[in-house]
């Protein structure tokens, strides 16, 4: 039987968006290493509900990498210490026995703390309304292979549309920019024949709205990279940009002056 | 600010310029990059003729001096302010904005990617700008230059590194330089949006080596000095 490990917690309780905040101490005893991470805040939660407090709020919902929501801060590193990895695919096998691990949520002016280790990332959701989709109606499924493109970009799209909107690159950032989750979404469509037509728009307007939201700007340190849990390359920040260098030069002011109907 | 605000906010920000945008300024702070870094290295290049007495040395001084019937240097000297001027305009409201960007830092942030450069390009860069102004009036105006000779820049030269703290503030400045650099080479390619993975490994190394050539051979303008090899 593998031995089972003693934690302390150091976790920031947060009661709403406008108290302050303040870490408290939680004894984490006799978890066993092949928990999940979040399953050993249920267990502390447990306790703490048992003896008549406030359990920890943390944001969860597939727990199993893909939904993106278990957003925390672990020992300073967006969904602890291993990459490529959210923080519900996080197993208490990747820590010690008599391991202290300091819990933050998210820290950035656009994800406003919702209760404690839970922010708002809402401002993700209204970048996406001003342009992260394509405007055609879809209708039925063509025939495969109807519209040529090529096996490479497909792949490169795909390898864009990988990302969750987790926050963890907005979290891991010094500046708190949104870079690499908003170059991931202007290139997992712009390298597709159907992202063309607004392909110039989306960017200008995507970029607009993540500055209206207060996300910080990029400074090419590369921390986002590697605490992206789906591997998303900073190839995509310098794809955006060129788009939106060449957006800016060419956009046109658009007229008021109507077609047919 | 409000949900319903925010939306406005970011309507509205779609009708303001590229100078408003983030990756606007970034592209501003990497065009007026590339103008300094070329300028620190050509300066490199052309004072290397340090080396080959004062006749060349100011020979040089003199041909800078009245190329384009003497305007050409005025031209070089507007287009590096402006350089300057954008540079830190940019680099000042980006900063202003990143600091914004997380008003409540965390206990224990572990850096993992980004480098002591990367980290600490904001105090390179101030550094970079006092030195800057005291190296115009050492060598360029000579108000704080003990011996300054307007016509005999050679000397200037030798007898300005020949007081060791002088010397001192110019290779700590050049490391500055260094920090400074070997980010900002790297990163001007990452803002105009210059990467493939064929090049991205040429990318770093174009920085390091400009690096190293420009703030190597920099430095041992007042090492020579120092140690006599140039007299």
């Amino acid at each position: 039987m593998t031995k089972h490990l003693n934690l302390t917690l150091h976790v920031w309780r947060q009661k709403n968006a406008k108290c302050d905040g303040k870490f408290v101490e939680y004894p984490a005893a006799d978890i066993s290493p092949d928990m999940s991470f979040l399953e050993m805040l249920d267990v502390v939660n447990e306790g703490l509900i048992r003896k008549g407090e406030e359990p920890i709020t943390f944001d969860h919902d597939c727990r199993e990498g893909i939904c993106g929501t278990c957003s925390m801060v672990i020992n300073g590193r967006p969904h602890g210490p291993k990459e490529r990895t959210t923080t519900c695919q996080l197993h208490m096998r990747s820590f010690n026995d008599g391991d202290s691990i300091t819990l933050e949520p998210w820290r950035a002016e656009a994800f406003p703390v919702i209760k404690d280790l839970m922010v708002d990332r809402g401002a993700f959701d209204r970048i996406i309304a001003v342009g992260g989709f394509i405007s055609v109606p879809t209708g039925s499924p063509q025939d495969a292979n109807a519209l040529p493109i090529p096996k490479q970009n497909a792949e490169l799209s795909m390898d864009a549309a990988a990302c969750i909107g987790c926050g963890a690159c907005v979290a891991a950032c010094p500046n708190a920019s949104a870079m690499l989750f908003l170059s991931a979404k202007v290139s997992h469509l712009g390298l597709l024949p159907q992202g063309q037509p607004e392909r110039y728009t989306r960017v200008r307007d995507m970029v607009a709205q993540m500055d209206a939201e207060q996300f910080g700007t990029c400074t090419n340190h590369g921390e986002c990279e590697i605490a992206c849990p789906k591997g998303i390359k900073m190839e995509n920040i310098a794809r955006m940009n060129r788009d939106f260098i060449k957006a800016s030069l060419t956009y046109r002011v658009v007229s008021g002056g109507g077609g047919a109907g | 600010m409000s949900v319903a605000e925010k939306s406005i906010a970011g309507a509205e920000a779609r009708g303001h310029g590229f100078l408003a945008s983030s990756v606007g300024r970034k592209v501003v702070m990497a065009a007026s990059g590339i103008m300094l870094f070329g300028f620190v290295t050509v300066h490199m290049l052309g004072n290397t003729q340090a080396y080959m007495g004062a006749e060349a040395f100011n020979g040089y001084a003199k041909f800078l001096h009245t190329m384009v019937h003497g305007d050409g240097i005025w031209v070089f000297r507007a287009v590096l302010l402006v350089a300057v001027g954008l540079h830190i305009w940019a680099a000042t409201t980006l900063t202003l904005d990143n600091n914004a960007a997380r008003p409540v830092g965390y206990r224990a942030q572990q850096n993992v990617a980004s480098t002591w450069s990367s980290r600490t390009m904001r105090w390179s860069g101030v550094i970079l700008a006092a030195f800057i102004v005291y190296h115009l009036l050492h060598l360029t105006l000579g108000t704080v230059h003990p011996a300054f000779n307007h016509d005999n820049p050679y000397a200037n030269f030798v007898s300005g590194f020949k007081v060791p703290a002088v010397a001192g503030f110019y290779i700590v400045a050049q490391l500055c330089l260094g920090l400074h650099m070997w980010h900002g080479v790297w990163s001007f390619t990452q803002s105009l949006g210059w990467s493939h993975p064929r090049y991205d490994g040429l990318r770093r190394n174009f920085a390091t080596g400009l690096t190293v050539l420009v703030v190597g051979v920099n430095i041992s303008y007042p090492i020579a000095v120092l140690t006599g090899f140039i007299r």
